[in-house]
C-alpha cells in the first residue's frame, strides 16, 4: 500500500492522474461518489509550477462527502443534499490544501453519517476492500476503501461513535478519532456536535500523524476546538497498557480476541506491561450514546427544511406539507428513526429522564477513564465484535447494528483519542483491527505506539 | 362605583431588548440591517448552512453584563445557551439560540417613578440572551423571507408579576427603556423595533388569592401601546369575568389602529421546543473581575441623576425631557456640579424647552451626539445670573450654542445682546430720558402716584440703549431721579 512519501517530489498532475485512474479502475465498490477532476487537474499544475508548496506539495486525497469542499456537490450521501454545491470549505481541507495536497474526489457514507455499514447512503453501499459481498464499515466507508485500495495515501473522515476506526478496522487500514475538538469542526455536516470529531484514514501511522498535525489546531470558526497540542504533549512514562476485560468476553468473535492478544505480545516486546482493566460504565454506553446522539443530531439536522437549499418537495399546498413531504423525502429511514429518538428524548417531560440522565452517566464514564489514566498510558481493545459482516445482514436490524458500535462509542462519549490499527486477517481474509484508546490530547504517542508495532 | 372597580389586574412584562452590536449575536454580518436590502446581511452562519458554527460576540457578553447593572443583577458567573426548537422560515436552523436554563443576568429590579413622583418597583426574575429570528412578509400565494434580522443579539428581560396598573406598566417599560439606553446597551430606537414588549395580563378580583387566567399580548413596540394594551385588556378580561365566561389562557395581538387587542393562538398550540444545551457553544465563564471591569464602564442610569436633581427643585416634566435624552442629562449635571445649583437649573430649563418639540413619551433617541461645551453653558448661566443677559436673550443664545456656536459673551457681543448693568451708562441715558420733553407727562403722572406710568419711562430708556439696558436697574435709577 502506498505511502504519502512515495507521492512527495513527483509530478502533481501525474499523481493526480493516476489517482483518478485508480479511482474509476474500482468504481464497483461505489467508495466515490464523485470526482473533483477539473479542481484537481487545474490545482496539481499549480503544484508542478511551484505556486502552491508545502509538506503535502501534489499529493492527492479524498474526503468523506460530509466535508464542504469545492469541485463536487457536497451530498452528505442523501438526497436532501444531492445538488447541494458548498459556498465554502471546511476548515481541515482548507488546510491540507495550504500544505499542497490534492482533493481528487468525495468518498460514500451512510447518510448523514448515521450507521455503521455506508449501507444507509442514498446512493448505494460501499463495497468492502477485501470482500465485495461484504460492508465497508462506516459511516466513513468509502474513505476507508480508497485508501486500502490504494487509491489515495490518505483521506478523511469523521467519527461520531466510531465511524473512522470501524471502517478501517474492516478494511485494514489505520483510522483515528481525535481528542474531541482537536480538529475543527467548520465546514463538516454536523452529526452530533459533542462527539463529532474529524480525522483521518492512512496506510501507516506516520502518515495519519502528519496528516492530523496539518489539520489539527484552534479555529476561531469553531469555538470548541483546543489550542495546539499536537506535538507539545509528555511522552507515554507509565509504560502499562490496560486490557479491557469486558472486550473480551464471548461476545466478541474469537478471532477478534486472538488478534487484539497477538497485539498485546507486540506491546510486551516494547516493553509495555499489560493488565486486564474494568471498564465497567462501558456497558451503559450504547445507552448513553443511543440518548445523546441523536437528540443531538435531531435538532442539528431540523435546518434542512427545503426553505433555503437542499431537496424541496414538489407542488406543496401549506407550509406543513413543505416540511413534512422535503424531509421525508431527503432523509434516508435510518436518519428519520434518529430524528424520531432524538425528538422524543428531548420533549417536555422526557428531557430529564434520559438526556439529563445520560449526561450523568457520561461523566461518571469520563471518571472512569479519568482514574484509568492515572495508571496506565493507553487502553487496548477491539474495534469491533465482528470482522466486516455481509451486505444486507444487519440492515433489518436497527438493535444489532447499534450493538456493534459498543467498543467505539465510550472513547467517543469521553472524548478521548482511539486509534484503529491494522492486526492482519481472519482465517477467511477479512481485515482484522485492534483499538488504543489514550488519555486526552495523547493523539501523537498512540500514533507513535501503533508505528513502533508496525516496525516489529 | 363601577363594576372594574371590583378588579385588579397583574401584569408581567417580556422585554426584547435588540443590543448595540456591529455584528450578530454569532456571526461576523453587519448587524445594522435598517432600510437594508432584505437578505443582504446574513451570513453563512445565520442563513443556517450546513457546517456552520456559532462564534459568540463577545461584545454583546459585554452588554449583557451592562444590563446587568441597570437591572440591579448579579451577573451569572456560568451561564449557557440552549437550543429552542421550533420550525418557522424565519427561522433558518430550525431552533433558535437562547439561554434556558443558565441565564447570564440574575434576579434584579427596576424602580420606575410613578405620576404622583413615588417610585414602583419591579422585580426581575432574569434576563438571558438569544438570538433574534428573520421576519416573514405575506403575499397572495407565497411568503417571502427576510433573514437581514436573524442573529441579531438580543436579551430578554423577563420581570416578575409585579405592577397593577396600566400606568405602572407604561412606567417600568418607560423606565427599562431609559436604563437600556443609557448603560450603552441599545440604540432604544422603538420605531425599529430595538425594544418590544411581551405584556402578560390577568384579571382577578380584589383581594382574591389566586391570579386570573392570563393572555400575553405580543410585539408591543411603544410605551403607549403598552398602557392602552393594558388598558384595553382589563376592561376585556372583566367583562368577561362578568359575563360568567372563563378567560382564555392564550396569545394575542395588538391593532394599533383600532386600539384592540386580537386573539392569535390559544395554548392547546402551545409548541414542544425541545430545550437542548448548546453544544457548539461552550459555557460564558465570567469572573467578578472581568465583570466589575465591565460595568466600570456603565455610565451614571437615570435614577441616580435624578437623585442628584432633586437639590433643583425641578418640575416632574423637566426631569423627563432632560432624561430623555442623554447628552442633555449629561451636560446639565456637569454644569450643577462645576457651577452650582441656579446655573444647572437654568440650563436644565433651556434643555427642557428645546426638547418640548418631541414627544418624549416615545422618545426615539437617535442620539445624535449634542457637541455644546460646558463651559460655554456655564458662562452663559453666569451671565443670566448676572443680568448680564436677559433670560429672553439667553434663550436665544442658548440656541445658538446648540446649533453649534461657541463663547456666548462674544456671540452676544456679537449681536448686541449684552445687558448694560454699568450704573454711570444708564444713569446717562436716564438723564436723557427724564429731560426729554416727552417724557413729562408720565413724570408728572408718577409724581402723582400713578406709578404704572413708570413703564413708559423705563420703555424710552430700553429703546434708547437699544435694548441692552438692565431694565430693573433703569427702573431704580429712574425713582431715585425722580
Amino acid at each position: 500500500m502506498s505511502k504519502i512519501s512515495d507521492f512527495i517530489g513527483k509530478s502533481a498532475v501525474e499523481n493526480v492522474k493516476e489517482a483518478l485512474r485508480r479511482a474509476r479502475e474500482i468504481e464497483e465498490y461505489n467508495a466515490l461518489l464523485s470526482l473533483t477532476e477539473e479542481r484537481a487537474l487545474e490545482r496539481a499544475a499549480r503544484v508542478d509550477a511551484g505556486e502552491i508548496s508545502g509538506r503535502l506539495a501534489g499529493v492527492p486525497f479524498v474526503v468523506k462527502d460530509n466535508f464542504l469542499a469545492f469541485g463536487a456537490p457536497t451530498t452528505a450521501a442523501s438526497k436532501m443534499l444531492e445538488n447541494f454545491n458548498a459556498p465554502l470549505q471546511a476548515t481541515a481541507v482548507e488546510k491540507l490544501e495550504a500544505e499542497g495536497a490534492i482533493c481528487i474526489g468525495k468518498a460514500n457514507l451512510d447518510a448523514f453519517a448515521h450507521g455503521g455499514s455506508t449501507e444507509n447512503s442514498a446512493f448505494g453501499p460501499t463495497k468492502n476492500a477485501a470482500d465485495e459481498t461484504r460492508v465497508a464499515g462506516g459511516s466513513s466507508g468509502g474513505s476507508a476503501v480508497v485508501t486500502a485500495l490504494d487509491v489515495v495515501p490518505f483521506a478523511l473522515g469523521t467519527d461520531t461513535g466510531g465511524s473512522i476506526r470501524q471502517p478501517a478496522s474492516f478494511n485494514g487500514v489505520v483510522g483515528i478519532k481525535p481528542t474531541y475538538g482537536a480538529v475543527s469542526r467548520y465546514g463538516v455536516v454536523a452529526m452530533a456536535s459533542s462527539t463529532d470529531t474529524i480525522g483521518c484514514f492512512a496506510t501507516n501511522a506516520e502518515d495519519t500523524d502528519l496528516v492530523m498535525e496539518i489539520m489539527a489546531g484552534r479555529d476561531d470558526k469553531d469555538m470548541t476546538t483546543l489550542p495546539d497540542f499536537w506535538n507539545n504533549q509528555p511522552e507515554f512514562a507509565k509504560k502499562k497498557i490496560g486490557l479491557v476485560k469486558q472486550c473480551m468476553t464471548d461476545d466478541v468473535d474469537a478471532e477478534v480476541r486472538q488478534k487484539t492478544l497477538d497485539y498485546a505480545e507486540k506491546l510486551k516486546q516494547l516493553g509495555y506491561e499489560i493488565e486486564e482493566v474494568d471498564l465497567s460504565m462501558m456497558q451503559h454506553s450504547l445507552a448513553m450514546y443511543y440518548i445523546i446522539v441523536p437528540a443531538e443530531l435531531s435538532s442539528n439536522l431540523a435546518r434542512y427544511d427545503g426553505v433555503r437549499y437542499g431537496h424541496r418537495a414538489a407542488e406543496v399546498k401549506t407550509l406543513a406539507e413543505l416540511y413534512g413531504r422535503s424531509r421525508n423525502e431527503g432523509f434516508m429511514t435510518e436518519n428519520k428513526r434518529r430524528i424520531m429518538i432524538g425528538s422524543f428524548v428531548l420533549s417536555s417531560g422526557f428531557f430529564d429522564a434520559y438526556y439529563m440522565q445520560a449526561q450523568k452517566a457520561r461523566t461518571l464514564l469520563i471518571d472512569e477513564f479519568k482514574k484509568l489514566f492515572t495508571e496506565y498510558d493507553a487502553l487496548l481493545m477491539p474495534v469491533a465484535p465482528t470482522p466486516a459482516f455481509k451486505i444486507g445482514e444487519n440492515a433489518s436490524d436497527p438493535i444489532k447494528m447499534y450493538l456493534a458500535d459498543i467498543m467505539t462509542v465510550p472513547a467517543s462519549l469521553a472524548g478521548l483519542p482511539a486509534v484503529s490499527a491494522p492486526v492482519g486477517n481472519s482465517d477467511e481474509g477479512l481485515p482484522i483491527g485492534v483499538q488504543l484508546i489514550g488519555d486526552y490530547k495523547s493523539d501523537k504517542n498512540l500514533l507513535k505506539l501503533v508505528s513502533e508495532v508496525e516496525k516489529i | 362605583m363601577s363594576v372594574y372597580d371590583d378588579y385588579e389586574m397583574t401584569i408581567g412584562i417580556e422585554c426584547h431588548v435588540q443590543l448595540a452590536t456591529k455584528t450578530k449575536l454569532f456571526s461576523p454580518a453587519d448587524n445594522d440591517a435598517r432600510d437594508a436590502e432584505p437578505n443582504s446581511k446574513t451570513h453563512q452562519i445565520d442563513f443556517g448552512l450546513p457546517g456552520m458554527l456559532p462564534v459568540l460576540n463577545k461584545h454583546a457578553v459585554e452588554l449583557a453584563v451592562r444590563a446587568g447593572k441597570a437591572l440591579n443583577s448579579p451577573i451569572a458567573h456560568v451561564s449557557r445557551f440552549d437550543r429552542k426548537h421550533y420550525f418557522y422560515p424565519d427561522l433558518p436552523k430550525g431552533y433558535q439560540t437562547s439561554q434556558m436554563y443558565n441565564p447570564i443576568i440574575l434576579a434584579g429590579y427596576v424602580d420606575a417613578p410613578l405620576e404622583d413622583g413615588s417610585l414602583k418597583r419591579v422585580r426581575i426574575d432574569h434576563a438571558h440572551m438569544e438570538e433574534d429570528a428573520g421576519k416573514l412578509t405575506h403575499h397572495d400565494g407565497y411568503s417571502l423571507v427576510d433573514l437581514n434580522r436573524a442573529g441579531t443579539p438580543l436579551i430578554e428581560i423577563v420581570s416578575e408579576p409585579d405592577m397593577h396598573s396600566a400606568e405602572e406598566a407604561k412606567a417600568y417599560v418607560s423606565e427599562l427603556h431609559k436604563l437600556m439606553v443609557y448603560a450603552g446597551v441599545t440604540y432604544g430606537n422603538l420605531y425599529h423595533g430595538n425594544m418590544r414588549f411581551d405584556v402578560n395580563i390577568s384579571v382577578a378580583k380584589k383581594g382574591a388569592t389566586e391570579l386570573g387566567k392570563r393572555a400575553e399580548i405580543k410585539n408591543l413596540n411603544s410605551f403607549r401601546s403598552v398602557e392602552r394594551a393594558a388598558e384595553y385588556e382589563f376592561k376585556r378580561q372583566v367583562d368577561i369575568l362578568e359575563r360568567g365566561e372563563e378567560v382564555v389562557q392564550e396569545t394575542r395581538g395588538w391593532n394599533d389602529d383600532k386600539q384592540i387587542t386580537i386573539s392569535q393562538r390559544s395554548k392547546e398550540d402551545a409548541q414542544d421546543y425541545r430545550y437542548m444545551p448548546d453544544p457548539d457553544i461552550p459555557p460564558v465563564v465570567l469572573t467578578d473581575e472581568v465583570i466589575a471591569e465591565i460595568q466600570s464602564k456603565v455610565p451614571m442610569l437615570p435614577g441616580e441623576y435624578r437623585e442628584k436633581w432633586s437639590a433643583l427643585n425641578l418640575d416632574k416634566s423637566v426631569i423627563n425631557s432632560l432624561l430623555s435624552n442623554q447628552d442633555y442629562a449629561q451636560i446639565t449635571l456637569e454644569v450643577q456640579e462645576k457651577s452650582g445649583e441656579a446655573s444647572a437649573k437654568r440650563v436644565a430649563h433651556w434643555f427642557a424647552s428645546a426638547l418640548t418639540a418631541s414627544d418624549e413619551s416615545d422618545a426615539q433617541t437617535d442620539n445624535e451626539s449634542i457637541r455644546v461645551a460646558v463651559d460655554d453653558l456655564i458662562e452663559l448661566a453666569e451671565m443670566t445670573e448676572k443680568s448680564e443677559v436677559s433670560s429672553t436673550n439667553a434663550k436665544e443664545l442658548f440656541n445658538e450654542l446648540l446649533a453649534g456656536a461657541k463663547n456666548p459673551r462674544k456671540l452676544a457681543e456679537e449681536k448686541n445682546l449684552l445687558q448694560v448693568s454699568d450704573e454711570s451708562a444708564i444713569a446717562a441715558i436716564v438723564d436723557e430720558v427724564l429731560n426729554d420733553p416727552a417724557s413729562a407727562a408720565s413724570i408728572a403722572d408718577i409724581k402723582a402716584g400713578k406709578d404704572k406710568a413708570i413703564g413708559y419711562l423705563v420703555g424710552q430708556v430700553m429703546k434708547k440703549s437699544k435694548g441692552q439696558a438692565n431694565p430693573s436697574l433703569a427702573q431704580k435709577l429712574i425713582r431715585e431721579k425722580l
